[in-house]
C-alpha cells in the first residue's frame, strides 16, 4: 500500500521540479540562514529570496517560449539570447539616436519597446520559416542566430556599450517608486498568465502537443503543423525580444556580449527541469516555471559559493545531462533489465 | 533506376555548387584587391595556414553529421583543448609532446562520455553536446580566467617552423625571389583529410558509418552494430578535435576562455556548405575542406577591405549557411515530391 502510494508521487508530473526547488532551497537555508529574511528599506522588499525571484524573470519568460518550441517540434531553440542581446541593442539604439551615451530619449520609449518586440518576432519567424516550412533541425536552424544574432548586436551598437541614463527607462527591470516588489516580477507574472489562458481557453495547447507528439498524425486529422510549429517559434521570439528589453532595462544599456549571455542552457535546463520531455509533445508550463525559478536559486547559490560567471555552466551542463540521463527511456530499460536479472538470480538461488 | 541517377546528380550537385562559388569568389577577390596583393599564391596559402585546425574539425564534423548526428561542442573543446596546452606547458612545466598526448586522451574521453550517452542512452545528440559545449567552455574559465601565453620552445619551433615552396617565387622590390611558405600544420591537416577521406570510402567501418546516417532502421537489419559505430564515431570525433585544437593552438599560441567561440558554426558551415546532408547519409569531406576555403576567402576580404569590422565574417558565414541548408532542404523537398 505505502509503496503505490510513493509511486504515484514519484510519477506525478510536477514532482521533479518541486523536488529539486526544495533540495536547492533547503541547500541554501543550510548555508546561509538569512536566505528567507526579508527586509524593507525606501519602500522596497529585500532579501535573498526576493532576488532570486527579481533575477529569474527573464528566465521564466523564456522557459515559457522554449517549452512551448520543445513542445511543438522536440528541439530547442538556442538563438533566444543573441536575440536578447540584439533587441536590446536596437531599442537602446533607438533611444539613444545612435549615440554611445544619453541622458534623454531622442525616440519615444514606446516605439523603442515595439521596435525591440518587433526585432524578437521577426528572429523567431526566421527560425520559424527554417524550422516549420523549410523542415531543418531546429537547433541547426537557430544556430545561424546563435552566432550571427550577437554580430548584429555589435553592429547595431558600433562594437561599444550603449547607455541610456533616464530613470524612466529603469523602471521595467528596476522598480518603480510605491511598488514594494521589483517590476520585472510582474512582467513575468503577466507573460506566463497571458500565455496559460491563452493555451487553456483555445485549442492551441492541445494542438502544439499534437502537433509534438506525431506530426504527420496531426496533419491527417487536420491540423496544419506548419502553422502550429510557426506560431511556436515566432512566439518563442516574441518573448526573447522582451526579456531583451528586460536585461537592458536592468543596466540601463545594451551590451551585445553579454546581455542574456548562456541564457539558452537556462531555459533548456529549465524546461527538462520542469519534467517536460526535450523529444516533444506533452508540456507543463507550470514545471518550465518553477524549473526556472530554481536554476536561478541555484545561480544565486553558485555565485555565494564564489563561482565566477563563466565558470557557471561547468554545474549546470552536468545537471543538464544528469536530467535527460534520468528521462532517457534506455537508461530506464537497462535498469529494468539489471533488477530483471537480479530477480531471475535469486528465484535460481531459492530453487 | 532513374531515381538513382537523380540521387547521385543531388549528391555532386551541392559539391560542384560548393567549388564553383569559392573559384568565383576567389576570382572577384583577385579583381577587386588587385593592387593589394589578392593575386599572390601566399594569399592563397594563408587561407590553408590559417585554418589548419579549423580543417580537420571540419572533416571531423562532416564524418559525424554523415553519421546522422552532430557536434556543437567542438568550439568549447577546442578553446578547452588550447587552455590545457598551455596551461601544462607553462604552469605545469610538462614537455610539449605529453602535453598533447594528455590533451589527445582527453579527448578520447571526451568523445566516450558523449558517444555513451548518445548511442547508449539514446539522447539527441544536439542536448548532449549542447551541455558539452557550456561544459568545456566553463572549465576553460575553471583552469584560468587568465590568458596563457605559451612559451616552450619545443613547441613554438614547430608553431614557427616555415616550409617554403620552391615555385611560384615572385621577385621583390630588391631583386631577391620570395618563395611561398606553408607551415607544418597545413601538412598535418592534408594528412588527416586523405586518412579521413580514405577511412570514410574504402572502409568497413566508413561504409557503416553511412549506412547508419542514411537509414538507421535498414542498419539494423542489415545487422550493423548501430550503437557501437555511433559511439566510434564520436570518439574519434573526439580525438580528432583535440588534434584540431593542437593545430589551432600552433596558430594562436596562447589559451584564453573567450577563444575559438563560434567555432561550430564555422565547422557546420564548413561540411554543410561542402554538400553534406545535415539528414545524414550524404557527404565528402573534399567538399568540407572547400567550404572551409570559402569562409577563409571570406575573411580575406574582410581583412583586405580594411574598413569592415570582423563581425562581419560571422554574419556573410551565417547567411551563406542559412542559404545552403535552405537548397539542401529544396532539393530534398523536390525529390521526395519526384517519388
Amino acid at each position: 500500500m505505502n509503496n503505490i502510494n510513493i509511486k504515484k508521487i514519484t510519477s506525478a508530473g510536477l514532482f521533479l521540479p518541486i523536488l529539486s526547488l526544495i533540495l536547492v532551497l533547503i541547500i541554501n537555508v543550510i548555508k546561509t540562514p538569512n536566505f528567507f529574511y526579508i527586509t524593507v528599506q525606501n519602500g522596497v522588499l529585500y532579501g535573498y529570496i526576493i532576488d532570486v525571484i527579481n533575477r529569474a524573470s527573464e528566465l521564466v519568460i523564456l522557459a515559457v517560449g522554449m517549452t512551448l518550441v520543445v513542445a511543438s517540434s522536440g528541439g530547442t531553440d538556442i538563438s533566444v539570447g543573441a536575440v536578447c542581446a540584439l533587441a536590446g541593442a536596437v531599442a537602446c539604439f533607438i533611444l539613444a539616436g545612435g549615440q554611445v551615451s544619453t541622458d534623454i530619449y531622442r525616440a519615444p520609449y514606446i516605439i523603442a519597446f515595439l521596435a525591440a518586440i518587433l526585432v524578437g518576432l521577426l528572429c523567431g519567424s526566421f527560425n520559424a520559416f527554417l524550422v516549420a516550412k523549410m523542415n531543418i533541425q531546429p537547433m541547426v536552424a537557430t544556430l545561424i542566430l546563435f552566432t550571427a544574432g550577437r554580430g548584429m548586436a555589435q553592429l547595431v551598437t558600433n562594437g561599444q556599450i550603449t547607455y541610456i541614463r533616464v530613470d524612466s527607462f529603469k523602471m521595467l527591470g528596476n522598480s518603480i517608486k510605491g511598488i514594494p516588489l521589483p517590476t520585472p516580477v510582474f512582467v513575468a507574472i503577466a507573460v506566463v498568465a497571458v500565455t496559460f489562458v491563452i493555451l487553456k481557453k483555445t485549442a492551441l495547447g492541445l494542438y502544439i502537443e499534437t502537433v509534438g507528439i506525431n506530426n504527420k498524425a496531426a496533419r491527417l486529422v487536420g491540423l496544419n503543423p506548419v502553422l502550429i510549429q510557426f506560431i511556436a517559434y515566432a512566439f518563442c521570439g516574441l518573448l526573447a525580444g522582451l526579456s531583451g528589453m528586460l536585461v537592458s532595462s536592468r543596466v540601463y544599456s545594451a551590451d551585445a556580449n553579454n546581455a542574456g549571455l548562456n541564457i539558452e542552457l537556462d531555459a533548456i535546463l529549465a524546461v527538462a527541469l520542469g519534467g517536460n520531455s526535450l523529444g516533444g509533445g506533452r508540456f507543463s508550463l507550470l514545471g518550465s516555471v518553477i524549473g526556472a525559478y530554481t536554476i536561478q536559486a541555484l545561480t544565486t547559490t553558485l555565485y555565494a559559493m564564489s563561482v565566477s560567471a563563466d565558470q557557471l555552466p561547468v554545474y549546470k551542463a552536468i545537471v543538464v545531462v544528469i536530467i535527460v540521463s534520468l528521462q532517457s527511456k534506455e537508461l530506464q530499460r537497462i535498469i529494468r533489465d539489471i533488477r530483471h536479472s537480479k530477480k531471475k538470480v535469486e528465484i535460481a538461488y531459492e530453487k | 533506376m532513374r531515381n538513382k541517377i537523380k540521387n547521385i546528380e543531388n549528391k555532386t550537385f551541392l559539391l560542384y555548387m560548393t567549388v564553383v562559388l569559392f573559384i568565383v569568389m576567389y576570382v572577384i577577390g583577385i579583381v577587386m584587391f588587385h593592387d593589394k596583393g589578392f593575386q599572390k599564391p601566399q594569399v592563397f596559402l594563408n587561407l590553408f595556414i590559417s585554418n589548419a585546425g579549423l580543417i580537420v574539425i571540419a572533416t571531423s564534423m562532416t564524418m559525424v553529421i554523415i553519421s546522422g548526428g552532430i557536434d556543437i561542442s567542438v568550439g568549447s573543446f577546442v578553446a578547452l583543448t588550447c587552455m590545457m596546452l598551455a596551461y601544462m606547458m607553462e604552469k605545469g612545466k610538462m614537455s610539449a609532446i605529453s602535453s598533447i598526448v594528455i590533451v589527445m586522451v582527453m579527448g578520447l574521453v571526451f568523445g566516450l562520455v558523449q558517444g555513451v550517452l548518445i548511442a547508449y542512452l539514446n539522447i539527441q545528440p544536439f542536448i548532449v553536446t549542447l551541455a558539452g559545449m557550456f561544459f568545456a567552455r566553463g572549465m576553460t574559465a575553471i583552469i584560468s580566467q587568465e590568458m596563457i601565453s605559451i612559451k616552450n620552445e619545443a613547441f613554438l619551433s614547430w608553431a614557427n617552423n616555415k616550409i617554403t615552396i620552391p615555385i611560384f617565387g615572385i621577385v621583390n622590390k630588391k631583386g631577391a625571389t620570395i618563395y611561398p611558405y606553408i607551415y607544418p600544420t597545413v601538412i598535418v591537416a592534408m594528412v588527416i583529410l586523405v586518412l579521413m577521406f580514405v577511412l570514410l570510402r574504402y572502409t568497413k567501418f566508413g561504409r557503416s558509418i553511412y549506412a547508419v546516417g542514411g537509414n538507421e532502421q535498414s542498419a539494423l537489419l542489415l545487422g550493423l552494430n548501430v550503437k557501437k559505430i555511433k559511439l566510434q564515431v564520436y570518439i574519434l570525433n573526439g580525438i580528432l578535435c583535440s588534434i584540431g585544437g593542437f593545430l589551432f593552438c600552433l596558430n594562436t599560441c596562447a589559451g584564453f576562455v573567450e577563444q575559438a567561440k563560434g567555432f561550430e558554426m564555422e565547422a557546420i558551415a564548413g561540411s554543410v556548405i561542402g554538400g553534406t546532408l545535415l539528414t545524414g547519409g550524404v557527404g565528402n569531406v573534399f567538399g568540407s575542406l572547400f567550404g572551409v576555403l570559402i569562409k577563409g576567402t571570406i575573411e580575406a576580404f574582410v581583412s583586405f577591405q580594411g574598413t569592415l569590422s570582423s563581425w562581419w565574417t560571422k554574419i556573410i558565414i551565417a547567411v551563406i549557411l542559412a542559404f545552403f541548408i535552405i537548397l539542401q532542404s529544396i532539393l530534398a523537398m523536390s525529390k521526395r515530391g519526384q517519388k
